[in-house]
């Protein structure tokens, strides 16, 4: 292979590109969101806005660094940086200070550093490794429950910390799962069990068991003649006696949730509760009409009647003063970025950095549909950023390093190729 | 790794796709079709109020109202919002306020919050919001708004009920979690008030009105259909007599000290008074701020809850619980005689008996004649068995069977800060005496005397087990929580806690302590037709002269209030805590006085101890 002149050649730009602009519309959205008339200059890092540009100029760094190392950085010592963060996940538990209700920080004096953050990336690097070093897949069951092993431990470290946003992220390896083997019945079942959950809080388990009874009746009537009928009736009423006992104690399930959790879903299906947020979040965004009232003109979201209108809510801010064109196109650069990442795994020829592409995928879908989701009161209030856009130094610098490693991985597929 | 499924790439891309229509659909239905959400093109047209939800009333055991609001109007100002050209002159004549007010308060406004409503002025009387409420016109940013402030039609129960005061930005992050307080907010600071806050609170109204340019209110924006209205807090129902608790507050009139009287049967606190105490309407609304600090800086400490967090040794009256932990334990019997040469050999020292008096030949003249050594011999053959190794564990059993009467423990009563007082454990004593310890180092328990310290609320408590002849229901202050108009039973508060002793041993102690009343040290405190049981007790007391205590219980059969009384350096029991204690039962049982004990109830509030002002 010949020797290149430099490894910008070779980087994929439509997507550095889509990263880098994401980047400058959250830090202009962390400055319009908390504008403070009396510290109007962006780089004043007294300010919320000031910081944020401090963060992007050292994720600038680092993801400079980044893409002039091997990527074998990353999949040699996968299993190096997953243990490391797990240790330390345990010590957050012993010494963090509460903030919030969760106990997700440590405080470095100049920084508070959250491991949750970047444990996202090191579960990534670690079950990349895993899967791409597979003789097999994960059709098979022992090694199915091994990586399940490797997204579950964090996942519980970090539900422990009561940081209930980061914990939900790691369910989203499910599709990373399932596309390297994995039966596609988990899924389903996990997407029945959530509808089931909705419907549950929204009707009563009478006609939830009825219509599931119907269900059960039409599907065997199509399948009369079938001579595998007796397993649809036993599978239908299997089920349906499982819906009837779940639905039947959904508030047992919801009592095992903090207040404030039960609040925000009860919120959701409109039967009551606080919802201030949600609220304020609909005004926000309703106030940006088609184009928006410009920048900085927005009130709705300055008023502070959003708690975290700069972290959990930034959305409202972009809707309110650019509108519904504004918020399409953050949408649009999104699903750019993610579909972009899918289609550069799929060509590539490293089995490693195909499995962390789909990897770094899942994390983003998962921040990108709650945090819109709940923005837009689709979606429970859950304390999740938005990636690049949200102000935060350990988010912005974990989902960078995210990109970054994968935007090096793909520089390198030629060498593998050619 | 074997890649078979290469078409699932669908399944994700699939999911992003579906979601991302999903959240332009919505955002197109809110920012382009549904009009709720639309905001008419100046800003300002549309404006948040907040309705205040009246707080929680709380009534009295027999529903006598104790605790009510009322209204008071302050004006809040929108910094963005004030014109430049507002008429400042008019503004702080119609108000009544100096130029320099309102410089303050605008530096202050633009500093918390530009675009948030800011209170600009606290508790604005009538005249001056009337003249406002005129001129609104002329006044654009500022609003005037409607609050609740507290009041209490009796005066008394100021550190029971507590107050309610402004909310601090720490304790808004403290209550996050549980619902949104606002800056300017009440929030309950003490007392019932701030044990039940999460009931009293309700919760706030929010109503969204469209103005106009000069700031009138035009009506309500798209048909109140965002409004919120505001729920009033939960009414309460307190275990309180309001007469009784006035009646004890009026017996302490300028003396340091407590009341606490129980129903036995019922855990329910019929009265928890303090001396020296306060008009609680002092600290509600815009006094509080003038009278708080001057409270807090008294040096008779009148903000201290000395009922719950007062410690004193609890002298003689203990000795009725420590004998019945003797007799349970078998260490007695209730005919135990002993002979009293007028002193209690200790090695080579010796604890003295308060007086000369016939030798006791059981319980009953022991408890009679409040005898030290005879309690000092009690405690002794409790704690030190013949031919036993291990006298710390003795010491454990007898230990762990006292506390079964609530001492070194919190009751759980309805108010914070609530303090657990002392018994000894072997610990303790093994760390202050290194291990060097026998029953003649800490004889002095057996009369209450020594490390052991309890709160007036432990000591009437400890009484009631001997009231009820074996439980107690943890004491409590709150007897019924509305639900749909009707209180229903604080059933969390009652829980009953039995202490195994047999019926037998408590009927020869409560004969006992009837002898205390009747002929005993306690024997000016008799009242007519009413068997009080009760015992005195003298707390010595390092810094000056003794403290006063009585605990008992009347009548003596189905008893129906249980009393402790303390009156700091009010020498010994029978002389100040008996009387009041026998005067608050009958008070209590017959429901007035007859003229005689009008005048020792007289007497005893004209006995001033201390001299309480506010304005020293």
């Amino acid at each position: 292979m010949a020797k290149s002149p430099s490894i910008f050649n070779k980087l994929d730009w439509p997507l550095v590109i889509t990263y880098l602009v994401l980047m400058f519309i959250g830090l202009i959205t962390v400055y319009a969101a908390g504008f403070n008339p009396e510290h109007p200059k962006i780089y004043d890092i007294s300010q919320t806005y000031g910081k944020q540009l401090v963060w992007i100029a050292a994720c600038l760094l680092l993801g400079f660094i980044i893409i002039n190392m091997s990527s074998k950085v990353f999949s040699v010592f996968a299993y190096a940086y997953y243990v490391l963060i797990l240790l330390l996940l345990i010590l957050v538990l012993f010494i963090a200070k509460e903030v919030g209700g969760a106990k997700a920080w440590i405080d470095l004096g100049f920084f508070r550093l959250q491991p949750s953050e970047f444990a996202k990336f090191t579960t990534c690097l670690a079950l990349a490794y895993y899967i791409s070093e597979l003789e097999t897949n994960l059709a098979y069951t022992k090694k199915l429950l091994i990586a399940l092993a490797i997204i579950v431990v964090p996942f519980a470290l970090i539900l422990a910390q009561h940081d209930m946003g980061s914990a939900l992220v790691f369910l989203s390896f499910a599709f990373l799962l399932n596309r390297f083997g994995m039966s596609d019945y988990i899924i389903f079942t996990g997407f029945f069990v959530i509808i089931i959950s909705i419907l549950s809080l929204l009707l009563s388990p009478i006609y939830l068991i009825l219509s599931m009874i119907v269900l059960v009746i039409i599907i065997a009537f199509f399948n009369r003649k079938s001579k595998d009928l007796n397993k649809y009736i036993i599978a239908g009423i299997t089920i349906t006696s499982f819906v009837a006992i779940y639905s039947i104690s959904i508030d047992l399930v919801m009592d095992k949730l903090d207040k404030h959790q039960k609040d925000r879903i009860y919120v959701l299906v409109g039967k009551g509760g606080n919802d201030w947020n949600v609220r304020q979040s609909k005004i926000a965004l309703g106030a940006g009409q088609f184009s928006g009232k410009g920048f900085l003109k927005g009130t709705q979201s300055k008023m502070n009647f959003l708690p975290a209108k700069e972290t959990d809510f930034i959305f409202c801010t972009i809707g309110e003063e650019w509108g519904f064109l504004g918020c399409s196109l953050v949408i649009g650069l999104y699903i750019f970025l993610m579909l972009r990442i899918l289609h550069l795994s799929e060509k590539h020829s490293s089995k490693f950095s195909k499995v962390y592409g789909y990897a770094i995928v899942c994390v983003f879908m998962m921040h990108f549909i709650i945090n819109i989701g709940m923005t837009l009161g689709l979606v429970p209030v859950i304390g999740i950023p938005l990636p690049a856009l949200s102000y935060g130094g350990s988010s912005l610098l974990s989902f960078s390093v995210m990109i970054f490693a994968f935007i090096r991985m793909d520089s390198e597929r030629w060498i593998y190729t050619g | 790794m074997q890649d078979i499924f290469p078409q699932r790439i669908k399944m994700i891309q699939g999911v992003i796709i579906f979601f991302s229509f999903l959240f332009l659909i919505n955002l197109f239905y809110i920012q382009i079709i549904d009009n709720k959400y639309k905001l008419k093109a100046k800003d300002n047209a549309i404006k948040e109020l907040i309705d205040y939800p009246s707080r929680g009333l709380i009534y009295d055991r027999n529903n006598k109202l104790i605790v009510h609001n009322t209204n008071q109007f302050e004006i809040m100002v929108t910094y963005a919002e004030v014109d430049a050209l507002l008429d400042t002159n008019l503004l702080c004549r119609d108000l009544n306020l100096t130029k320099e007010y309102f410089i303050e308060t605008m530096k202050k406004a633009k500093k918390t919050s530009q675009y948030r409503p800011y209170v600009f002025l606290k508790y604005v009387d009538d005249s001056n919001y009337q003249r406002f409420q005129e001129h609104t016109f002329k006044y654009k940013g500022f609003f005037g708004q409607t609050r609740f402030v507290r009041q209490y039609p009796y005066a008394n129960g100021a550190l029971l009920f507590g107050d309610v005061g402004e909310i601090d930005s720490s304790q808004i992050k403290e209550h996050a979690d549980q619902y949104v307080y606002l800056s300017g907010d009440c929030i309950g600071k003490n007392g019932i008030e701030v044990y039940y806050e999460y009931l009293l609170r309700g919760q706030r109204g929010i109503r969204t009105v469209v103005v106009d340019a000069l700031n009138r209110v035009k009506g309500s924006y798209a048909e109140g259909a965002n409004d919120n209205d505001p729920v009033a807090g939960t009414n309460l129902q307190a275990s309180i007599d309001i007469e009784l608790q006035r009646f004890g507050e009026e017996l302490l009139t300028n003396k340091k000290g407590s009341i606490v009287a129980i129903e036995p049967s019922t855990g329910e606190i019929l009265a928890l008074c303090n001396g020296p105490t306060y008009d609680p309407n002092l600290l509600t609304g815009g006094s509080r701020n003038k009278f708080y600090p001057k409270l807090l800086l008294n040096k008779h400490k009148p903000l201290y809850n000395r009922a719950i967090q007062g410690l004193y040794p609890p002298g003689s009256t203990f000795k009725a619980p420590s004998a019945l932990v003797s007799l349970q334990m078998g260490a007695i019997n209730p005919n135990f005689a002993y002979y009293c040469p007028g002193y209690y050999p200790i090695g080579k020292k010796s604890l003295k008996c308060s007086h000369r008096h016939a030798p006791c030949r059981n319980i009953e003249e022991g408890l009679t004649q409040s005898c030290n050594p005879y309690f000092c011999q009690v405690f002794r053959e409790a704690i030190e068995i013949p031919n036993s190794k291990d006298f710390q564990n003795d010491y454990d059993r007898w230990y762990k069977n006292i506390c079964r009467f609530g001492f070194r423990r919190k009751l759980g009563i309805d108010l914070k800060n609530e303090k657990r007082g002392n018994v000894p454990d072997t610990g303790y004593y093994n760390r202050m005496y290194r291990n060097q310890w026998r029953a003649t180092t800490v004889i002095s328990l057996g009369i209450g005397q020594g490390e052991i310290l309890a709160t007036p609320l432990q000591m009437a408590n400890s009484y009631c087990v001997i009231a009820n002849k074996g439980y107690y229901i943890s004491p409590h202050v709150i007897k019924g929580i509305e639900v749909k108009g009707k209180f229903e039973p604080n059933k969390d508060k009652k829980i009953k806690v039995l202490v195994p002793i047999d019926k037998i041993y408590f009927d020869r102690v409560t004969d006992g302590l009837e002898m205390v009343v009747e002929k005993g040290t306690a024997r000016s405190s008799k009242i007519n037709g009413i068997a009080l049981c009760g015992k005195t007790g003298t707390a010595q007391n390092p810094h000056g002269e003794d403290h006063s205590i009585f605990v008992g219980f009347a009548p003596k059969v189905n008893p129906k209030i249980v009393i402790a009384c303390i009156v700091e350096n009010g020498g010994g029991g029978g002389g100040l805590a008996a009387p009041i204690v026998s005067l608050m039962v009958e008070r209590y049982i017959k429901d007035s006085l007859p003229p005689a004990s009008q005048n020792r109830f007289n007497s005893i509030k004209s006995r001033h101890l201390i001299n309480f002002q506010l304005d020293e």
